[in-house]
């Protein structure tokens, strides 16, 4: 682009004519109908923090492209956006959890758990029978149940406990009629449910009768709270014992003597996290084994596939070999699989009696590869090679196209032979195009979960561990396993947040290293 | 300067609602009422329900005929059954979750514990139903899911191989053997995983079940699946792996395709196994004991649940309650399943299959899978251990199940 061309432009804005600026103009229409609608959405479910990102967002779009101070964010704030969006918010929430105790037990909110212990803890008075019910209204809106008891009508509310109505209709068994009160049909109920799902009716003036209450607005059945909250004092009493349940530090309802109630919430928990995490010695001694198994998994993952990828690219790009592009596409191939589901047919293959590979290719030998610790482990690396060796084919095969052909001449004037060649011209060339590529293949495999947990699932299991991990399990499976993740234990959201933290920094500072050292190879070049 | 941003802005932002308003009598008004999900139920009431691909055909059944009669919209979502669980634990608290799910018995005491699920209050129908169905759903006397189907495992007998039903394991293996097939009998296994769920009844009767049980059935987190019962059956897994009569290798599709094959006049599996055998000519029988208590094996009920955060949960009660518990609707799930119903009249009405009856009979003698969520704590270990003792990793049975024993209470803490 021309810096006349862009002054040109310029100007017209600072003008507000031009037809670029009526496109401007409209596309940023585009943006803030969008992003409008995006914040009534946000009210209305009453989002506060998405709303005030939203809003936060616009007003930063329209400033940027309605100003001419800020030309290079013109060009990286959608980018920017994104980012923020769906890198640093999932960082910064994984970090937030990190820090609770979410989990099984405090799944939810304070609200949440108070309303479920007292849904629980609401039981019907035994030996009370079922009791044909109808909804009715009051002349001033207030909603009452009419119910049949022994035989006679009785009708109340909230406030008023049943009372009899003799002058009611029944007809099969339900009441049709009330003087004094409209009966709701099933359209007006549905539109109040939440009222009358909510809504008890005292039996009588002593509230130790109970009240009577319905779930489906047909019968009603008297109920007893067993436990009763009261908001000012923010306690729970059961009624039956008198034993009151204050709010601990842990989100739960504890008792003076230490007992507490099932249903907990979500809290701040502080380092508690990080402290379970290294402090459990169950798992030290697997902790290490598998801490180095990642890393030797990772490394020999990205070496075994960049040397054949490369190998082959190599081969494939040499001009004397014939059909170079079918070969070149079936080399693909694997690649264009997921590897989910090639994990998943290799698990198979590889089966010690019935596997493809032992029945077939080897004539019904009975190899144990995936039960086997150091079979399973080489098993784990070449079905990792074959999945990701295509990758490295392609970077390899691009790069190799990209090198120019007069060092290549040089260095054959100088004399030098193919080997020669190779070590100090295609190599430290080929790395620098790649070494990128190769730390985030690190990356990659370092938390490669999908392959471990559907090749092996980290088996074979450890003999002499007492947690159920296994010889293959990687740092990111023995997380999915030790926060119960994976159904073995209770669901711990907060541990494996803090443990995929710790995650998230070694392979930040192992990825930072290497591209640091990587600015020398640039100084080749 | 600032002010032309200004300008520039609101012109933008005029525009964009002038471009809303325009659309308003056709796209806008729709728009509206699609983004706003709590201002649609209320108006007319309406129900999601999560249910697995085998089930939506049947509960869509029962769901139209609920929409005519009271005009509510029923949103079937199909789920993998797998994902339920964990979905909804997420969803529900999030107020994103369905008002009504199916699951199993089993997450019982998570979903409680969590606080994700409302009672239900089934009146007098809880009579009509068989049961342990009734009772598995059954936390502290209040009822969580309404049952609608019961499922455990049975011995499976192709009649041309095996005339007679085996009265002992031994007794099984031996006429496995007279039959001159590939396999003496299949019991299905995944790997080095194991599979302590089929291998429950013989487990049982070596009086080594896994919890200590209540008077009513209901379990304590008291492991009981060590002593010398226990002990006693690790020994028998080495020796049955070691003669080869069990096998980790045999996973499920091996164990289905064998005996469909004909390669093995018994296989110990549920109903769900049936539809592969159809050109065979079937019996079920109880599972024959190798030890000297009767071989139980593990009751599953399914059912569905009610979300403690519906918003709907009137219209979710009157569905389930007065909808799903009709012998038509428990039929049409039974149908789509295969396992038979929790409903008598309906499993009644099943039992007229001899195959279903012999299940049915299997399950009357069963235990109900624990619900405690302790439970999540045993299976990981108790798999990989039978596993291990069955081909022959573990050198000694007994220290391998002991150190099984131990590391669950590691584990439970």
């Amino acid at each position: 682009m021309s810096r006349a061309r862009y002054k040109g432009a310029d100007a017209g804005s600072g003008t507000f004519s031009g037809a670029g600026f009526a496109v401007k103009l409209v596309l940023i229409a585009l943006v803030d109908a969008l992003g409008v609608f995006g914040v009534l959405a946000a009210w209305r479910a009453g989002s506060w923090g998405i709303l005030a990102a939203m809003v936060a967002l616009l007003v930063a779009a329209n400033w940027v492209y309605f100003t001419k101070r800020a030309l290079p964010l013109k060009y990286i704030l959608p980018g920017l956006a994104f980012l923020l969006v769906y890198q640093v918010y999932v960082i910064g929430y994984t970090g937030y959890v990190a820090f609770t105790n979410y989990g099984d037990g405090h799944n939810s909110t304070k609200e949440q758990a108070i309303d479920a212990l007292l849904v629980q803890n609401e039981r019907r008075v035994e030996g009370s029978p079922a009791l044909p019910l109808t909804v009715v209204e009051s002349g001033d809106g207030d909603l009452g149940f009419a119910v049949t008891r022994d035989g006679a009508v009785e009708v109340g509310t909230a406030d008023e406990p049943l009372d009899a109505a003799p002058d009611a209709t029944v007809s099969e068994g339900a009441v049709t009629a009330v003087p004094g009160w409209t009966v709701l049909d099933r359209q007006a109920v549905l539109q109040r449910q939440q009222e009358v799902t909510t809504l008890r009716v005292p039996v009588s003036d002593d509230a130790a009768d109970g009240s009577v209450r319905t779930q489906d607005a047909r019968t009603g059945y008297v109920f007893q709270p067993v436990l009763e909250y009261d908001e000012a004092a923010d306690t729970m009493t059961d009624a039956s014992t008198g034993v009151v349940y204050t709010p601990n530090d842990e989100g739960q309802f504890e008792s003076a003597d230490g007992e507490t109630l099932p249903v907990g919430w979500r809290v701040t928990v502080g380092f508690e996290n990080f402290a379970t995490a290294f402090g459990d010695d169950r798992y030290a001694g697997p902790f290490v084994k598998i801490l180095l198994w990642t890393f030797a998994f990772a490394v020999l993952s990205v070496v075994t596939t960049f040397a054949l990828g490369m190998f082959l690219a190599m081969v494939f790009n040499d001009p004397r070999l014939r059909g170079r592009k079918v070969y070149r596409t079936l080399m693909i191939l694997p690649y264009a699989m997921p590897g989910f589901l090639a994990a998943l047919l290799w698990s198979g293959m590889l089966n010690k009696s019935f596997g493809v590979i032992n029945q077939v290719l080897l004539g019904g030998a009975a190899i144990p590869w995936l039960t086997d610790p150091w079979l399973a482990k080489l098993s784990v690396l070449g079905v990792n090679l074959w999945l990701g060796f295509p990758y490295m084919f392609l970077i390899c095969t691009g790069a190799l196209q990209s090198l120019p052909g007069d060092v290549y001449e040089a260095a054959r004037i100088d004399g030098a032979g193919k080997w020669r060649t190779w070590r100090s011209i295609t190599m430290p060339l080929l790395l620098v195009a790649t070494a990128p590529l190769l730390i985030s293949s690190f990356a990659f495999n370092f938390n490669n979960f999908t392959l471990i947990k559907m090749l092996t699932g980290g088996g074979p299991r450890f003999d002499d561990a007492s947690v159920p991990l296994g010889h293959t399990d990687i740092l990111i499976s023995m997380v999915y396993n030790v926060s119960g993740l994976d159904g073995s234990a209770p669901r711990d959201y907060g541990l494996a947040s803090a443990l995929s933290i710790v995650i998230f920094v070694v392979v930040g500072v192992i990825s930072a290293i290497a591209f640091r050292q990587t600015r020398k190879l640039e100084e080749l070049s | 300067m600032r002010r032309s941003i200004l300008l520039a802005s609101a012109l933008a932002t005029t525009l964009a609602l002038t471009a809303c308003g325009a659309g308003e009598p056709s796209g806008g008004s729709s728009a509206d009422e699609g983004a706003d999900p709590s201002a649609a139920p209320s108006a007319s009431g309406s129900l999601t329900v999560w249910v697995d691909e085998t089930r939506e055909a049947a509960v869509q059944t029962a769901a139209e005929a609920y929409e005519a009669e009271s005009g509510v919209d029923v949103e079937i979502v199909q789920k993998n059954f797998e994902d339920i669980r964990a979905d909804f634990l997420a969803q529900v608290p999030t107020g994103e979750g369905p008002d009504i799910t199916v699951g199993a018995h089993d997450w019982l005491g998570e979903f409680t514990a969590n606080g994700v699920v409302q009672p239900i209050e089934l009146g007098d129908k809880a009579g009509d139903f068989i049961p342990v169905s009734v009772e598995a759903f059954t936390q502290d006397g209040q009822v969580y899911g309404l049952p609608y189907a019961i499922e455990n495992i049975a011995l499976i007998r192709n009649t041309a191989l095996a005339p007679e039903a085996p009265a002992t394991y031994d007794d099984m293996v031996a006429a496995g053997k007279k039959a001159d097939t590939k396999f003496p009998f299949l019991i299905q296994s995944d790997g080095d995983k194991g599979d302590p769920y089929t291998y429950y009844p013989f487990q049982t009767s070596f009086g080594a079940p896994v919890f200590e049980q209540n008077d009513d059935g209901s379990y304590r987190p008291e492991l009981a699946l060590g002593g010398d019962n226990g002990e006693a059956y690790a020994t028998w897994l080495g020796e049955q792996g070691a003669e080869g009569n069990l096998s980790i290798d045999i996973s499920y599709d091996i164990a289905v395709e064998a005996f469909a094959k004909g390669q093995s006049p018994f296989v110990i599996g549920g109903p769900w196994m049936l539809e592969q055998f159809q050109d065979l000519d079937l019996a079920v029988d109880p599972i024959p004991a190798p030890g000297d208590e009767p071989a139980q094996p593990f009751v599953g009920v399914q059912g569905f649940y009610v979300s403690a955060q519906s918003a709907n949960a009137l219209v979710a009660n009157d569905f389930l309650v007065n909808y799903m518990s009709t012998s038509e609707a428990q039929t049409a799930l039974f149908e789509a399943g295969g396992r038979p119903p929790a409903l008598v009249e309906a499993a009644d009405a099943a039992s007229a299959d001899p195959l279903v009856a012999g299940f049915r009979e299997v399950g009357a003698q069963a235990v109900p899978m624990p619900s405690i969520p302790e439970m999540g704590s045993v299976w990981s270990f108790w798999g990989v251990t039978e596993a291990s003792i069955i081909s022959g990793k573990a050198d000694d049975p007994v220290k391998a199940w002991d150190k099984m024993v131990s590391d669950i209470e590691g584990a439970l803490g």
